[in-house]
């Protein structure tokens, strides 16, 4: 009941679609600022290195070299202030926090880039099943004529 | 009329403005709120509106709760208090009062209970410092130390903070924003905190402060 209540509350104050990325994302965040009374949009690009938090309160962290200085930015997800957030390219990583990334620097701070299931991908799992199937096949048949003979 | 109503704190959370500001709320589950009675000048020396919040079941009522939710034909409440008004108001015993109340009420107080705290010491009741964590110190590191002077007025003087009970005692916080009035859920949005735990009652009127 009370939580029914609370959850209405903190519903209406989320957007209503956030863009998927994951951690390891390099994305360009798109910032409302407000010059005067003229908004415009300012674009901060970096690698995704941590979210945390659930509901209103998540917030995530946009890693980036700004001349030769790393420089993190801590963005609330469900701020309006965040007009959108497009990912550029998807790096293959193996935890959720990259908080090794502060100590590394140069060549060693890019990241794998995860592709998603690409058509060749899909083609060697089919072409594997086959053979497999055509293993099976071959040892039903291998057993039916021990059993005849 | 002075605006008052019954609820229940449901918890807080905070929630986005346009700018992007990020505002910490509290989240109050108030009302519909029952007129029980109207307090008037001539009959009780003052004006109020008696309300009721929150129904109880009629066997856990007492004979004299019943019959007095009965003249106004209700079900007996587990939360009643009075609204204090500077006169006559409109409205009649009967009347059901929900939070749109609020709608035009910029600023409000709140009454609650605080949360019990026991018997608890200086340190958390007074927020005394207690002595130091070494030098000799032994076994009194959360100690309010001396009391007073000795052999003149050799007595303690009245007064003195001193450990015991905190907690659990009404508290007022006054000029609360209001952010957000939810007429369809019965819910306030006020900025900040309130006195009590989550799912207590409290008591929302309209700010007295100038």
């Amino acid at each position: 009941m009370q939580n029914r209540l609370m959850d209405l509350v903190e519903k209406s104050t989320l957007k209503g679609s956030v863009p998927s990325f994951e951690i390891g994302d390099t994305v360009d965040v798109h910032v409302r600022i407000l010059e005067g009374d003229k908004e415009r949009i300012q674009i901060y690009n970096g690698v995704v290195i941590a979210r945390s938090g659930a509901g209103p309160r998540e917030m995530f962290v946009v890693r980036r070299i700004v001349q030769g200085e790393g420089v993190e930015r801590k963005f609330p997800l469900h701020s309006p202030r965040i007009a959108d957030i497009v990912v550029k390219r998807s790096g293959r990583v193996r935890r959720a926090k990259l908080y090794y990334l502060r100590s590394r620097s140069g060549k060693a701070v890019r990241l794998k880039e995860r592709y998603a299931p690409t058509a060749s991908a899909e083609a060697k799992t089919a072409k594997a099943e086959r053979k497999a199937a055509r293993a099976a096949s071959r040892k039903a048949a291998k057993e039916k004529a021990a059993t005849e003979g | 009329m002075r605006v008052g109503l019954l609820g229940r704190k449901v918890g807080m959370t905070q929630i986005y403005q346009e700018g992007g500001t990020v505002v910490p709320v509290t989240v109050v589950e108030c009302g519909p709120c029952t007129v029980l009675q109207v307090r008037t000048l001539e009959q009780d020396g003052y004006h109020a509106l008696q309300l009721g919040f929150d129904d109880k079941k009629r066997k856990n009522a007492r004979q004299s709760e019943r019959g007095h939710a009965r003249k106004v034909d209700t079900e007996p409440k587990r939360f009643v208090r009075e609204v204090r008004q500077d006169g006559p108001t409109d409205i009649a015993a009967g009347q059901t009062l929900t939070v749109q109340l609020f709608g035009e009420v910029g600023r409000v107080d709140v009454i609650g209970t605080s949360k019990g705290r026991g018997y608890a010491g200086v340190i958390k009741r007074h927020g005394f410092r207690g002595l130091r964590a070494s030098h000799g110190v032994k076994r009194m590191h959360r100690h309010p130390g001396s009391s007073g002077p000795s052999a003149d007025p050799a007595r303690t003087q009245k007064g003195i903070r001193k450990p015991g009970h905190f907690g659990h005692a009404q508290v007022t916080v006054r000029n609360i924003e209001v952010v957000r009035v939810d007429a369809e859920n019965n819910l306030l949005l006020l900025r900040g905190a309130v006195p009590g735990p989550n799912g207590g009652y409290i008591t929302v009127r309209q700010t007295n402060k100038v």
